[in-house]
């Protein structure tokens, strides 16, 4: 033991932590944390979506490219995605992309192929007399998709999509390593500042992600006993 | 071609298929492997006390293993990763200190992180493969004579271990790429070693190229696997 811990640190820095250099600079810590796991969730959840429908496409020529790009990227480290929109992004637009962008790229692109997973499930938990039923009273297909089982489905994937941004706000730590000053990366700062406080600087941290993980991962829970479906039978 | 100047890029292959480079990347697959070898095994033995004490007649134990398992679960893998390495040794006494500086502490520290991560994971699966389990298996050989750890020994963990393979190789999966967080603390793992590449070789397409097929190689292998377990010991009778 090397004595006492030592919280003072957390004080002096509080507002660092909590918003970077914001209104006089850039938002950072925890702020832009949640700047970036919000609009990434906003974006997966519209690419989930439309990947999640497409890989259940009628059409194989759509079906399994979908599925190969799904498959391909749930089979890399969130990392790897990183360092390839790190790298690629800039070389394809021809120009730089700020750090910012880079990442919500990379969490798009990463947590839609999760989200299009629970989609699929929801989508498949529907009874496929549901859909017989639709085409029956003569709407098209992409129709009974969108009105009847899309509608039943979602309810069903709500508990899943928050459990998913909950991993999203973990995620986010990542960004870190290309420089972007969430909460993680002030934390480094600081501890690379003052050198002798690492110990309550990360418990900090890790309290911080716990008690906004916790919520939603709390809310979750909620949400599956209240929406769990009432069946007449 | 002005706007995307990736077409103009020059590739050459041969980098990352033979020579220094590939060394390097051989090298970090092999660290990868390492350190997932010794999480899942160690991640497994803690996993299962953890989900056996969350299954305690006693509210401390099950209240202490909740605990466990919200933290865990909870907090980004990076954090805790930096918590072993740069902020344990206030809160390890100084014997365990002096150890850790005399081993690969890098590895050391990633490691136990990646055990304790994976373990909160791992816990739930096995609790749910316990509890799928019949309960009437568990009043069987309760009266039968078996003690309750005897039962759980003999009767429950033998079954529920079967069903928990396949989500256990997924946390295995999950391990793997989760490793790659290593390298932010030094650890010479895979993705360190691309990224060792593209800085030394400027080479970064290629690198990464590699490093993503070695990761893809690995999962589409341990996927293929767990398929044949599925259909061979699950479902032996259908075919």
């Amino acid at each position: 033991m090397d004595g006492m811990l030592n919280f003072q640190v957390i004080l002096d820095n509080f507002t660092y932590f909590m918003i970077g250099r914001f209104p006089n600079g850039p938002l950072g810590g925890l702020g832009l944390t949640m700047y970036l796991a919000v609009v990434s969730c906003i974006l997966s959840f519209f690419g989930g979506l439309i990947l999640g429908l497409l890989s259940l496409s009628r059409f194989a020529v759509i079906r399994y490219p979908v599925n190969l790009v799904i498959n391909t990227v749930r089979g890399l480290p969130l990392l790897m995605v990183i360092f390839w929109m790190y790298f690629l992004l800039p070389a394809l637009l021809g120009k730089t992309v700020p750090e910012n962008n880079t990442v919500i790229m990379a969490l798009t692109i990463f947590t839609s192929a999760y989200m299009s997973q629970i989609v699929r499930a929801g989508i498949e938990g529907i009874p496929k007399g549901q859909v017989e039923a639709a085409l029956s009273t003569g709407l098209k297909h992409w129709q009974a998709m969108l009105y009847i089982v899309l509608p039943q489905g979602m309810r069903n994937m709500i508990p899943s999509f928050v459990n998913q941004f909950v991993s999203l706000i973990k995620d986010t730590s990542l960004a870190f390593i290309v420089g972007v000053s969430e909460l993680t990366h002030v934390g480094t700062q600081i501890n690379n500042r003052t050198m002798s406080f690492p110990t309550e600087i990360f418990i900090f941290i890790a309290a911080v992600y716990f008690v906004l993980c916790f919520t939603f991962t709390s809310f979750s829970r909620w949400l599956e006993t209240r929406l769990t479906w009432h069946k007449a039978l | 071609m002005e706007r995307f100047p990736v077409l103009k890029y020059h590739f050459d292959w041969s980098i990352v298929t033979s020579g220094k480079y590939f060394d390097w990347l051989v090298s970090g697959l092999k660290v990868t492997l390492e350190i997932s070898a010794v999480g899942i095994v160690f991640a497994f033995i803690i996993g299962l006390i953890i989900a056996v004490l969350k299954m305690s007649q006693f509210r401390l134990l099950r209240w202490l293993a909740s605990a466990y398992l919200e933290f865990f679960r909870n907090t980004p893998l990076l954090i805790q990763i930096f918590f072993w390495y740069f902020g344990s040794y206030k809160l390890l006494p100084t014997p365990v200190n002096d150890w850790l500086n005399t081993t690969n502490f890098e590895f050391a520290a990633a490691a136990i992180a990646l055990t304790i991560y994976t373990s909160a994971f791992i816990a739930e699966d096995i609790r749910s493969g316990i509890l799928s389990i019949p309960k009437e298996q568990m009043e069987a050989a309760r009266s039968a004579g078996f003690s309750y750890l005897r039962s759980m020994q003999y009767i429950i963990l033998p079954q529920a271990v079967r069903i928990t393979v396949p989500p256990l190789v997924n946390q295995f999966l999950n391990l793997v790429k989760n490793s790659s967080l290593a390298m932010t603390i030094g650890v010479m793992e895979l993705t360190y070693q691309a990224r060792q590449v593209e800085s030394y070789s400027f080479k970064g397409f290629e690198a990464f190229t590699a490093a993503t097929v070695v990761y893809l190689g690995l999962s589409v292998t341990i996927t293929a696997l767990m398929d044949l377990y599925n259909k061979r010991v699950l479902n032996p009778l259908r075919r």
